[in-house]
């Protein structure tokens, strides 16, 4: 499946939506369930493979479950020649190849925890001796909550790499529909992937020092890959005026702001979301997503290269 | 020697202004922000830069422009789809690179050039509460994993060479690959969590690597009152699990507001939470790490 769209400014009904922080615990999930409660007929694409917790708040049914797999070199003995071409152009270290010695037999040892699955020791062999084979790194599940399509991956535990279980769930991702992703925390690989090919960010801030200091690298992020961003700034209330002054400076817009409330903490650490208990919060959302629409189909929806290549 | 850090699975539980207190708690340590990719203990730190440090790794590939051919043999081989066809000529996408450089080795006209990356740098500076080491991974770059070894390398040839009795390490989110480098090698995982669903969720899975690693464990519950049933939960499940409860610590908004003062907290307040991270200190000083989880 395609992870973009091609046709210029085609299905801009549907666009990719993501949520995303830099600092963590900001309020991406909240935001991101809320607009997806709101809109409904949309799919709820949840990145953070690391930490998934979209499911707790939307609580969908799961019906489709499939292991996320990834590609390792795999040794056929018998042809291997222990020449060492393999450990020699693996660029992560995860093969090394001990050559036969005072009548000792030779052997390859892979570390698969390591591989990249780039293919380079597989096609390189001279000997045709390694096999590309697979093992499970994690699974993506999917599923129906109510009228919202859920699709989440959940990496195993000891795993290091993420990247690939958030491309294989993006994977799910059908572009013909509104489509709502609730990125990870961060400003490196797992947040690039899953942020790759949105048509706009929306990046949900705290007004303190640290969320100040992790927004700026989120927008720099933002920035290198060209997707059009605008604030959500939660609990607006509790800190300084440092984040508004950066986003006044910087013109970017403030899409919202969420006053401090102690029943959202609350209600959220039971795993319900403002917007079923308070018709106020219902509204707002309804109209940022309005928002984002009109932000990404008048500033930017039309110029901006589209994100993949 | 004993290396401490402090991680959640969750983001946004209160790991750092935590850890900042530990800074001013703990007698003799050397301080570390393992979270490269949005570091923030800085922030309460007022750092003196005494060192700085490039830190270099991994490759990008680089086609020549003008001796490409445009067979399109490497972006066919590539398997993150980091080389696409602009206009006459084939581009790299460095964002999308992994640098295998199986491109570089395939091309047949030997155009491709694997660059090394500068990723970000590295710190080391003077803090009134001891020497610290911290990092900033450059925008959109990989490797943070590696980052991340690299300040610890460092952290722990201060405490070496400086006889510092901890390494309090600001460990990042998630469970993936910077928090494996943060973890492996510890002497205690203090986990900072907080009574919501999300919280325990991830928490436990964070368990669940402790004990991949065989990492003694302890557990802080910070806004404890936001719901005290969850709270209780969380209690339990360290009985269940073998894995020291640490203490709790209330919900207070002044925790946010006091970040602007740019100070651990315990040094800018006293009251039910900076008590409450005495307390955890004090439950970590005294109990030697090595006797108690190691085991289990």
């Amino acid at each position: 499946m395609p992870r973009v769209r091609d046709a210029h400014g085609e299905g801009v009904d549907a666009v990719v939506i993501a949520v995303a922080s830099g600092k963590g615990g900001t309020g991406k999930t909240t935001v991101a369930v809320s607009l997806a409660l709101m809109l409904g007929d949309v799919q709820f694409i949840d990145c953070d493979v690391e930490e998934p917790n979209a499911h707790l708040f939307l609580k969908p049914v799961l019906t489709e479950k499939t292991p996320a797999r990834v590609m390792v070199p795999e040794i056929i003995e018998e042809r291997c020649t222990h020449c060492g071409k393999c450990a020699e152009v693996c660029a992560f270290n995860c093969i090394a190849v001990i050559p036969p010695n005072a009548g000792l037999k030779g052997g390859v040892l892979v570390f698969p925890n390591l591989c990249h699955s780039c293919g380079a020791c597989s096609l390189l062999c001279p000997e045709g001796a390694i096999r590309e084979s697979y093992r499970e790194i994690g699974v993506v599940e999917s599923g129906q909550a109510g009228a919202i399509r859920f699709v989440h991956g959940r990496l195993d535990i000891g795993e290091a790499m993420s990247p690939p279980l958030i491309r294989q769930v993006k994977g799910h991702i059908d572009l013909n529909r509104t489509t709502i992703i609730d990125a990870p925390p961060g400003t490196s690989c797992p947040v690039i992937n899953a942020l790759e090919g949105s048509d706009y960010c929306v990046l949900v801030t705290e007004p303190t020092p640290f969320g100040l200091n992790d927004l700026v690298l989120a927008v720099e992020v933002l920035r290198v890959m060209g997707i059009p961003h605008g604030l959500v700034i939660n609990r607006c209330d509790i800190g300084d005026g440092g984040v508004e002054n950066y986003a006044r400076q910087n013109g970017i817009p403030v899409l919202m702001r969420i006053p401090f409330d102690r029943t959202i903490a609350e209600l959220y650490s039971r795993g319900l979301n403002i917007v079923e208990k308070d018709g106020d919060y219902a509204e707002k959302f309804r109209a940022l997503f309005k928002d984002i629409k009109n932000h990404y189909e008048t500033d930017c929806g039309h110029q901006r290269k589209r994100g993949h290549g | 020697m004993k290396q401490i850090v402090v991680i959640s699975g969750k983001g946004g539980t209160g790991k750092t202004i935590f850890t900042a207190s530990l800074a001013a708690l703990a007698p003799s340590k050397v301080l570390v922000d393992c979270d490269v990719d949005a570091a923030d203990l800085h922030l309460l730190l007022a750092p003196r830069t005494v060192e700085r440090h490039e830190f270099r790794s991994g490759k990008t590939a680089w086609i020549d422009p003008a001796l490409c051919i445009a067979c399109g043999e490497c972006a066919d081989a590539c398997r993150f789809d980091a080389i696409a066809e602009s206009g006459d000529d084939f581009e790299v996408n460095p964002l999308k690179c992994e640098g295998c450089g199986l491109c570089a080795r395939i091309c047949p006209v030997e155009v491709i050039e694997m660059r090394e990356n500068l990723c970000g740098e590295w710190y080391l500076s003077e803090t009134a509460y001891g020497p610290f080491v911290h990092a900033k991974l450059g925008i959109a770059q990989e490797n943070s994993g590696r980052l991340v070894a690299c300040v610890r390398e460092a952290a722990k040839d201060i405490a070496h060479t400086r006889s510092l009795d901890y390494v309090i390490i600001d460990g990042p989110p998630g469970i993936g690959c910077p928090v494996l480098a943060s973890l492996t090698g510890t002497d205690l995982a203090v986990i900072v969590t907080e009574p919501t669903l999300s919280g325990i969720h991830d928490a436990r899975r964070v368990l669940g690597l402790t004990r991949h690693f065989r990492i003694p464990a302890g557990i802080v519950i910070n806004k404890w009152d936001i719901n005290p049933e969850a709270s209780r939960k969380i209690e339990a499940l360290c009985d269940e699990e073998g894995v020291r409860f640490l203490g709790r610590i209330p919900f207070s908004k002044q925790v946010a507001a006091s970040l602007i003062k740019a100070r651990p907290y315990v040094e800018t307040a006293q009251d039910g939470v900076a008590d409450a991270i005495r307390s955890a200190w004090n439950k970590i000083d005294s109990e030697p790490a090595d006797k108690d989880c190691r085991s289990s």
